[in-house]
């Protein structure tokens, strides 16, 4: 911002900001940082292991199991929200009182807390009470998500898709909504059906919006932990371990600090990683 | 391509309309020659647009009919009544190239690979727009995008109509002269029937050979560009095309004579009241005042430069007129005297011209 | 002098957005910025405002440095081309609103909007919100709240560029009574070279991030100092084409020849560019100094009152602009007259012919 007016007095006002962020940000990762190349006993004697975690972590089937679950995890979700959700946003009214109804109704799942999701699924797929599970089971199909891994990972997509679509199609909305009319007529006029003009005026013009609900969705399926906790605990067995279960189980299960910190720095790492890579592959196509 | 009419029509958006005030549109009775170049006049809110919706397809009218050659379209959806429009603000297809775009509403209709081919090729060299047609549409300046989109509605072979809504908005002034003039080249080459919609009296009368000008939801006068000039049949016409605009001038009538501010005006014919006006102007265009020795007395208030005339504010009495003046003149404020060229000046009772010529009885 | 650029220089990352530049405003009238989109008037204003700051050069008020000054504390005015109101304060409180921040009396408040709706028409309107207004009275809104704080630089942004036809010529000629009296020092940019001339005062042609020349507006367009300026300044575009000058005659290729008169007779023998504005170029000869020129029409335009003509001598286009009615053929010959008082002279270079 170069070309901005100084005025001095400014970074006063962005310093509790600052502050914030270093205290909030900065000195815990600096810490993990601290932890990741140490080993410890207990009693606070710390001794250098230098990259030993690291290499040990690479090398951990656990590991990579656990990154593999989470990886499948979330693009399993991604591949049903972002379509769902732009499927949804499609159906949804463009005017009249159906519009606020609509979007209250998409906006409910987004307000209930991550812990109470979690429990709320749970008692609704128990096998036994639950009325999903129940109704499932007196369906005839086996359904037990506390000792089938299958099952598990249904409820927990499942859970995933009704909490997060949402978000998805409530953008997507947004994006639709701001497409003037004029490309609506110019393509009846052109003759174009309703693919042709989802194709070629919806999607284009959603590209923007699409990009950041993906990156959103991405950050938080990678990350998360409180919802699959609830559910499932990671059962049955380690069939729905996923990455910050593993690091909790690690960090404060077993209180092995150094690889937790490891750990965490990879886990950190390859967030970054997968997001810059979405990130210039979809905004490359709008820069050329 | 067929002959256009409107029938009979009449357009509110509410569902039960009252008042006059309640019509987006009055009764309309309008027919359009096939292949001519026509135009939709009026400030914004006039009811152009409703118009233009109308015969494109997307409103449909609350009373009267469509009518494209012999077939009623009045119920027919946009895409099956074959006509081609250009927005305002360009409407193109930014993921795809110049050539996709042109070729888009061909492939919509299931044309053969090799026909599109020619057809485009065709256009584009027309619109002069073939070096660019592996280009992505999205990077092109507004100009050419406008360019594109009516190259889509040239595309076809089977349009009745092309309309063009205020096409010029977004284009810089010494773009708009070329443009303009190229809208007017392919019109001259393609004939097909194009409507232009503006609320610019230049860009109406220079492109089409016959001008609608429309003022609240009422056509106020159909003619051609040297009758709306010559002859406005309502004071809007006058003050509205042209610029500056004609002069309209509170008169009262009296021994066959306009008086304006107490001064005796000659009107183009011997000056009559029809029974029962309320409201006697006389009008006459800038062009038709000038500053002479002799003649209505006046007092110039202000004179603008236009560049290749002069806009000279006056007053008769406390009435204001305009006149214009060669850019070589030079004229200080003060009193002068008005020569006003009879031939040139119109009387209006309640806005509507009357006919004061010799041999017409109104 | 009001306000001065002293070599300011625009960079953004690799574009120079506005090449040196150095020019002092005039104190009253109107100075007028004209150019084509992205020519770098709104650039211009920006650093006017203070919102964008100069890579290089000082940018001077009254004779005090205002460079880095910030914007909050200049007084100044600016409106956009897009109407911008506060939607949700009715007129009354848009147009206070720089009063209140100025924490301004009530009762002087509303007698300074009371004179601004008065004198922008905007009386019957000021209870209702700008949404409820049309475009026309929307731009007025945002004018009053631009002259009723006591700026002493007020910027207008092609502040008539999305209002209908009419509408522009009604407030051209109520903006310069507006301003009129007020002491502060008004800048105006505009891509219409009419609006330019109908507004008067001082005017600074841009054109690609230059300004090509600054001075009374009737100076630069009778006699602009280089060809960039004259094509900025003409509305048809101006014609131009290279002629040779020989003795006493100017030649244009085999198409036309006249005697060197005005500033040209006492230039060497040599190539020159002409530049004819096209109400110079008419179908009919025009006083004595008038040069006879054949040409293949290529399409004609006719207004009610005017005659427009697009035609092509040795593959250059040429635009004859004229008043009445002339009928023409497309793609046959006419005759045209080129009126050479008309005659603007250029070097190779694009300067001026001088005497």
């Amino acid at each position: 911002m170069s070309g901005k007016t100084d005025n001095q007095r400014a970074w006063f006002l962005v310093l509790p900001v600052v502050l914030l962020v270093a205290f909030n940000a900065l000195v815990p990762l600096m810490t993990v940082v601290n932890y990741s190349v140490q080993e410890t006993f207990g009693n606070n004697i710390f001794f250098w292991h230098g990259v030993g975690w690291f290499q040990d972590l690479l090398r951990s089937e656990r590991f990579h199991a656990a990154l593999g679950r989470q990886l499948l995890f979330t693009f399993t979700i991604l591949l049903i929200e972002v379509p769902l959700g732009v499927a949804i946003a499609l159906c949804m009214p463009k005017k009249g009182i159906w519009v606020s109804v609509c979007l209250v109704l998409m906006a409910l799942p987004l307000l209930v807390p991550w812990n109470v999701v979690g429990a709320m699924w749970n008692i609704f797929a128990l096998p036994d009470i639950g009325l999903l599970g129940w109704s499932l089971n007196t369906l005839g199909f086996e359904y037990n998500m506390t000792q089938q891994p299958l099952s598990a990972w249904i409820t927990l997509v499942v859970m995933d898709v009704w909490h997060w679509t949402s978000l998805v199609a409530l953008l997507a909305y947004a994006g639709l909504i701001a497409i003037p009319e004029a490309y609506y007529q110019a393509a009846k006029i052109d003759g174009a059906k309703a693919w042709a003009v989802f194709r070629y005026i919806q999607l284009p013009k959603l590209g923007r919006v699409l990009t950041i609900a993906l990156l959103l969705r991405f950050m938080d399926s990678f990350m998360i932990y409180t919802e699959p906790f609830v559910l499932t605990g990671g059962g049955p067995g380690n069939a729905t371990t996923l990455l910050s279960i593993d690091l909790v189980k690690i960090a404060l299960g077993q209180f092995d600090l150094g690889p937790a910190a490891a750990m965490s720095i990879i886990y950190f790492l390859i967030t970054l990683a997968i997001c810059w890579v979405f990130y210039t592959l979809m905004t490359r196509n709008e820069a050329r | 391509m067929a002959q256009i009419r409107l029938d009979n029509l009449r357009h509110s958006y509410m569902r039960a309309p009252k008042s006059d005030a309640d019509w987006a549109l009055k009764r309309l009775d309008v027919v359009w020659d096939d292949g001519g170049a026509y135009a939709l006049l009026g400030p914004s809110g006039c009811g152009k647009s409703t118009l233009l919706n109308i015969i494109s397809g997307l409103v449909r009218p609350s009373e009267g009919r469509v009518l494209f050659g012999d077939t009623d379209v009045t119920d027919l959806p946009p895409d099956r009544r074959n006509i081609a429009q250009v927005f305002q603000f360009p409407v193109i297809y930014d993921t795809m190239t110049v050539h996709d775009n042109l070729a888009f509403p061909l492939r919509n209709r299931g044309v053969e690979a090799r026909h599109v081919e020619t057809r485009v090729g065709e256009i584009a060299s027309m619109l002069e727009l073939t070096d660019l047609l592996d280009r992505r549409a999205a990077g092109l300046t507004p100009d050419l995008k406008q360019k594109l989109s009516l190259g889509r509605g040239l595309v076809r072979d089977d349009v009745n109509v092309i309309m063009f809504d205020e096409p010029l908005t977004v284009i810089d002034p010494h773009l708009k002269w070329r443009l303009r003039s190229k809208l007017k080249e392919l019109h001259y080459n393609v004939r097909v029937t194009m409507i232009y919609v503006t609320h610019d009296q230049t860009e109406a009368l220079t492109f089409a050979d016959r001008v609608v000008v429309m003022e609240e939801g009422e056509v106020v006068q159909i003619g051609t560009p040297v009758e709306l000039f010559e002859r406005p049949q309502h004071t809007f016409v006058g003050h509205f095309i042209g610029s500056p605009g004609m002069n309209v001038l509170p008169c009262e009538v009296r021994d066959g004579a306009a008086f304006v501010g107490g001064e005796r005006i000659t009107t183009e014919g011997p000056a009559k009241a029809p029974a029962g006006a309320n409201r006697l102007e006389v009008g006459v265009r800038p062009e038709h005042v000038q500053i002479a020795n002799e003649g209505v007395p006046a007092e110039v208030v202000n004179v603008a430069d236009a560049g290749r005339y002069r806009v000279v504010d006056a007053r008769i009495g406390d009435i204001r007129i305009n006149a214009l003046m060669s850019e070589n003149d030079t004229i200080a404020a003060g009193p002068t005297r008005l020569s006003i060229d009879p031939a040139h000046t119109r009387l209006y009772a309640d806005g509507w011209l009357v006919d004061t010529r010799q041999g017409t009885e109104p | 002098m009001s306000l001065e650029f002293q070599a300011v220089v625009k960079r953004s990352g690799a574009d120079t957005l506005i090449y040196e530049t150095s020019f002092a405003l005039a104190a009253t009238g109107f100075n007028m910025l004209l150019g084509e989109t992205n020519a770098g008037k709104t650039t211009l204003i920006k650093m006017m405002a203070g919102l964008d700051r100069p890579t290089s050069g000082r940018i001077l008020f009254k004779g005090e440095d205002v460079t880095k000054l910030p914007t909050q504390k200049r007084r100044i005015s600016l409106v956009h081309q897009f109407f911008v109101n506060y939607g949700h304060m009715s007129v009354y409180d848009n147009i206070a609103s720089p009063l209140r921040v100025a924490r301004m009396r009530d009762a002087d408040v509303k007698r300074r909007v009371g004179e601004a709706a008065e004198l922008l028409r905007l009386e019957p309107f000021l209870r209702r919100r700008p949404g409820e207004l049309s475009g026309g009275q929307q731009q007025r809104t945002a004018l009053a709240r631009a002259i009723v704080k006591d700026s002493e630089l007020v910027l207008l942004d092609e502040p008539l560029a999305n209002l209908d036809y009419k509408l522009r010529e009604e407030l051209r000629e109520e903006l310069p009574r507006l301003f009129a009296g007020r002491g502060a020092a008004v800048v105006y940019a505009t891509s219409e070279p009419t609006e330019a001339l109908m507004l008067g005062g001082h005017t600074a042609t841009v054109s690609k991030g230059r300004v090509t020349q600054f001075g009374p507006t009737s100076d630069l367009y009778r006699s602009p100092d280089d060809l960039e300026t004259a094509r900025v300044f003409s509305d048809p575009p101006i014609n131009v084409a290279p002629v040779v000058k020989r003795g006493h005659e100017i030649h244009l290729g085999n198409a036309a020849h006249w005697a060197a008169a005005g500033t040209i007779a006492g230039a060497p023998d040599g190539d020159y560019m002409v530049g004819v504005r096209p109400h110079f170029v008419t179908p009919v000869p025009h006083g004595d100094a008038s040069a006879p020129l054949t040409g293949k029409v290529l399409i004609t335009e006719l207004s009610g009152s005017e005659s427009t003509a697009h035609f092509e001598i040795a593959d250059r286009a040429w635009v004859s602009h004229s008043h009445g009615i002339h009928p023409f053929r497309v793609g046959e010959e006419h005759d045209f007259h080129i009126d050479t008082t008309g005659c603007i002279y250029f070097h190779a270079d694009g300067r001026r012919v001088m005497v």
